[in-house]
């Protein structure tokens, strides 16, 4: 399984990753990154991959990697 | 069957390429080749922390040598490329070897608008981190700067250099710079923005020429009046890097020409991303170069797509994004908020009170919503982006943006 972390404290909103993957990110009232899902399956790897690459400022990660 | 990948351009596109083939899969060579000798690094904080001292090298630090490494991305830096032989299915570069590949991926950028005016100690450009460290140094060591330009680049350094305490005076030829990315009304409100933090504008004026008494830049501006400075920053646009290929016979005109699936025209093994691509973007039927970090990033992620599914090819139908940061207004943009199109406009939100917080939507002549404008609002341009790419009614996503708590 694949967890995602977000820091919050390095989130300034610029939403790359919900537009990358709409069912995993969102942001919440004060405009941070909220994970909407606990853990993903592994066949998720590559767009969970690419959901967080595409975040300006590498606010998020994939636990233990 | 693909063997080796090499990716020409160690900036954000080509490396997110890079990265993308391994996330899809590829299990081949992937060659990154950078003309800068530095690791990759990314640009967008180095007209903003970084320039301000803010940040160090390391937070600009796109890959380390072990990361790439553990992914089996070769990072082979130092050297340029100075010619493609698309039949030989090569790369020559400028310390003479030779590379073969079997895709290649053109990622090679742009480049700043070189001067047209004098070249003079203490005139700086702003592309490389070499520029930007030397443009901060200079920053430190001086009291007044000029920034010729007031696009998206010349705007965030005058900004930045305010918050250093420079006197700055930002010139452009045009009424109002800003508006050609932004439109007119948030335009409008950076300009009074800047001028709140102390930022002089001379808009409307052009610079006949520059030239040094001393250690001072002295600008004859074509009102007649003559500024002088300590150090003058040009923010005048930026060229694509595709001097390069001429002669290759690939298709070249302001951008390397590809198709909807960012293959060069007339080649299935030659792709471009980034700033240098001018590829068929479906979406707007017609061609198009977008100079956006994440343009590069969603284009690599398509080429990586490209290269691994060849029998599934998906067509990179982007929709623009970009954001600029100015004092405590952090600025996003979607979509063409400025194009022709564009018929009709609503401002949501407030711009003028303590904390300023709003919107502009732009819908064309056809009820689509067709660009937003946001500051200090990243809910509303996100809402903004998906209504986008879901080709919502303009009226729909006014009234989704209206309704998003602020």
């Amino acid at each position: 399984m694949i967890q995602v972390r977000a820091n919050v404290r390095l989130c300034e909103g610029f939403a790359n990753c919900l537009v990358a993957a709409p069912d995993l990110f969102d942001l919440d009232d004060e405009d941070k990154v909220i994970i909407l899902q606990d853990e993903l399956d592994e066949t998720e790897r590559s767009r969970v991959e690419e959901a967080i690459r595409s975040c300006p400022v590498s606010a998020l990660t994939i636990a233990g990697a | 069957m693909t063997k080796r990948v090499v990716i020409v351009g160690s900036g954000i596109g080509g490396i997110r390429t890079a990265q993308g083939l391994r996330s899809a899969g590829f299990a081949g060579e992937v060659i990154v080749a950078g003309e800068e000798p530095d690791l990759p690094y990314d640009r967008p904080p180095l007209s903003k922390a970084y320039l301000a001292g803010q940040d160090g090298t390391e937070a600009v630090a796109l890959i380390s040598q072990a990361d790439a490494a553990a992914v089996g991305i070769t990072l082979r830096l130092g050297a340029s490329a100075e010619r493609i032989r698309p039949e030989e299915k090569s790369l020559v570069f400028d310390n003479g070897e030779v590379l073969p590949y079997d895709v290649c991926v053109v990622a090679t950028g742009a480049a700043a608008r070189p001067t047209p005016w004098n070249k003079l100690d203490g005139v700086h450009v702003l592309r490389s981190l070499a520029d930007s460290q030397a443009l901060r140094d200079q920053l430190r060591a001086r009291r007044e700067v000029a920034v010729i330009g007031g696009g998206f680049i010349g705007s965030e350094v005058a900004a930045t250099a305010r918050k250093l305490g420079l006197k700055v005076t930002v010139i452009d030829p045009l009424p109002l710079p800003l508006e050609r990315t932004l439109g007119a009304t948030v335009a409008q409100l950076i300009t009074e923005l800047h001028h709140r933090n102390g930022v002089t504008t001379l808009f409307g004026a052009g610079v006949d020429s520059i030239d040094h008494s001393g250690t001072q830049l002295n600008l004859r501006l074509s009102t007649g009046t003559t500024l002088t400075t300590d150090a003058v920053v040009l923010g005048i646009g930026a060229i694509p890097n595709d001097g390069w290929l001429a002669g290759s016979g690939l298709p070249v005109s302001n951008g390397l020409l590809c198709d909807e699936f960012c293959r060069v025209q007339g080649r299935d093994d030659i792709f471009a991303v980034g700033d240098v691509a001018r590829w068929y973007n479906p979406r707007y039927d017609g061609h198009v170069r977008v100079e956006h970090w994440t343009n590069a990033v969603e284009q690599a992620r398509c080429v990586a797509h490209n290269i691994t599914h060849s029998d599934q090819l998906v067509p990179y139908a982007a929709i623009e994004y970009v954001w600029t940061d100015h004092y405590d207004w952090k600025v996003q943009v979607a979509g063409r908020p400025t194009h022709d199109a564009v018929a009709t406009e609503a401002v949501v939100g407030d711009f003028t009170g303590p904390r300023p917080r709003g919107a502009v939507l732009y819908g064309d002549s056809s009820g689509a919503l067709c660009g937003a404008v946001t500051v200090n609002w990243p809910r509303a341009i996100a809402a903004c982006r998906q209504a986008l790419a879901a080709h919502t009614p303009y009226a729909e996503a006014l009234q989704g943006v209206t309704g998003t708590r602020r």
